[in-house]
């Protein structure tokens, strides 16, 4: 599975790529993550509010750095 | 059901409603708070540095109080908003309606600088006009909560109103005058090439989910700014105590033409300590400082940001950069002055 972190570098995103690596590690998951700080890009998949989250491509929340359980049932849940 | 079962069934967050009568009770005893501490010192408040000292203990926790008040309800408020929903309210509006709207829009829909480009390529890719969209990128972050709480705080509510009704003009006319220059053109290519991208799936929150959002606007926002405020509530405790009256009247007052210029040139390349410039800026006013020098100094600090302009300039040409840095400061400079003539 692919996570994907949004965000130009502010300390926000830094913060959601920690929560993600950590909530993906206690679920066990085999993940990638990328860091993906264009902003065309980020425009490119309809992200206007950084730090946002994708999974496989599709981005799942923006704009706020969710608690771990919820961010558990976004990488956990069935797409 | 037992007892115990339904009070689990409460969310946790509702709990932080608790904080609101908290909240009342402890600025209602500001003064008492104040007398309190001041008697753990030895010094008296018929002395300059005991009247200094004072104030200083009044006033930290009763802008950090009006601070957190306002941060709170407009953390809860921008839940309600999305840039995606406030994109599809502004695509296609004309001129004039649609810069109003925008300007209004900046207000309550939750932005952060950072993410100033994606947004601007949101727009601009789902037909919201250029002019409109300048008028909410100045909005957005010139009537934000740490300036209003600061200034609802230190000046009243007439002058945080006063602010908040001429950040809006300074954006509005911003954006219309902006939108005249043909700005298409001083637009990087690739921009306005971009389709738009699908709207995202809307997150529907519950309340619980909005008080979380609302603490933690306050978590990160106060977190940020508290030491500021308080170095910049001690030193103008110093300036009430000590600086003779009427000496900065001289060069800060509404007869120094020259004034109003001075505080934008010195309030742009400002912006993380504006929240500690606020309340040294308050203490200046009592002692002569001219008000809408004063508003100037504020609106520069906060709306014109060199972080901001540098972020902008990966999608905007040089020339666009500086009109819109020159016609915002233009807005802000009329302002101060017609501020400094009328009051």
């Amino acid at each position: 599975m692919k996570i994907q972190i949004l965000g130009t570098g502010c300390a926000k995103c830094q913060k959601l790529a920690q929560v993600a690596e950590q909530a993906a590690g206690e679920l066990g998951l085999a993940y990638e993550m990328e860091k993906v700080t264009d902003p065309m890009r980020m425009a490119q998949m309809g992200v206007m509010r950084t730090p946002a989250l994708a999974v496989d491509g599709v981005v799942k929340l923006s704009g706020r750095v969710p608690e771990a359980a919820e961010l558990k049932l976004l990488l956990g849940a069935p797409r | 059901m037992t007892p115990r079962s339904q009070r689990a069934a409460v969310d946790p967050e509702l709990l932080w409603l608790l904080a609101v009568p908290v909240w009342i009770a402890a600025y209602a005893s500001l003064v008492p708070l104040a007398d309190l501490l001041f008697g753990l010192t030895p010094l008296m408040r018929d002395t300059r540095l005991g009247e200094a000292v004072w104030f200083f203990l009044y006033d930290v926790p009763k802008v950090l109080l009006l601070l957190t008040g306002v941060v709170f309800a407009m953390g809860i408020l921008r839940s309600f908003f999305s840039p995606e929903r406030t994109r599809v309210l502004l695509a296609g509006r004309r001129e004039g309606v649609g810069n109003v709207a925008a300007a209004g829009l900046g207000i309550v829909t939750p932005f952060c600088s950072c993410s100033a480009v994606p947004l601007f390529i949101g727009f601009v890719s789902a037909g919201v006009p250029l002019g409109v969209t300048f008028s909410f990128l100045v909005a957005a972050p010139m009537v934000n909560e740490v300036a209003l709480g600061l200034l609802l705080a230190l000046f009243g509510w007439k002058i945080a109103a006063l602010y908040l009704v001429l950040g809006l003009a300074v954006a509005i006319g911003a954006g219309v005058v902006l939108g005249r220059l043909r700005p298409e053109r001083w637009v990087e290519p690739w921009v306005l090439a971009q389709r738009a991208a699908p709207d995202l799936a809307e997150e529907a929150l519950a309340w619980p989910a909005r008080i979380r959002l609302g603490r933690d606007a306050v978590v990160e926002i106060v977190g940020k700014v508290w030491p500021w405020i308080i170095a910049g509530i001690a030193v103008g405790a110093g300036i009430h105590g000590y600086m003779p009256e009427d000496l900065l009247a001289s060069f800060m007052g509404r007869e120094a033409w020259w004034s109003v210029p001075l505080a934008v040139l010195l309030g742009v390349p400002m912006y993380s300590n504006a929240a500690g410039v606020i309340p040294v800026v308050e203490a200046l006013l009592g002692k002569g400082a001219a008000l809408g020098t004063v508003l100037a100094f504020m609106m520069s600090v906060v709306a014109l940001s060199l972080p901001e302009v540098l972020i902008l300039r990966r999608v905007l040409r040089p020339q666009l950069i500086a009109a819109f840095v020159g016609v915002v400061a233009a807005g802000i400079l009329l302002v101060g002055y017609v501020f400094n003539l009328v009051l």
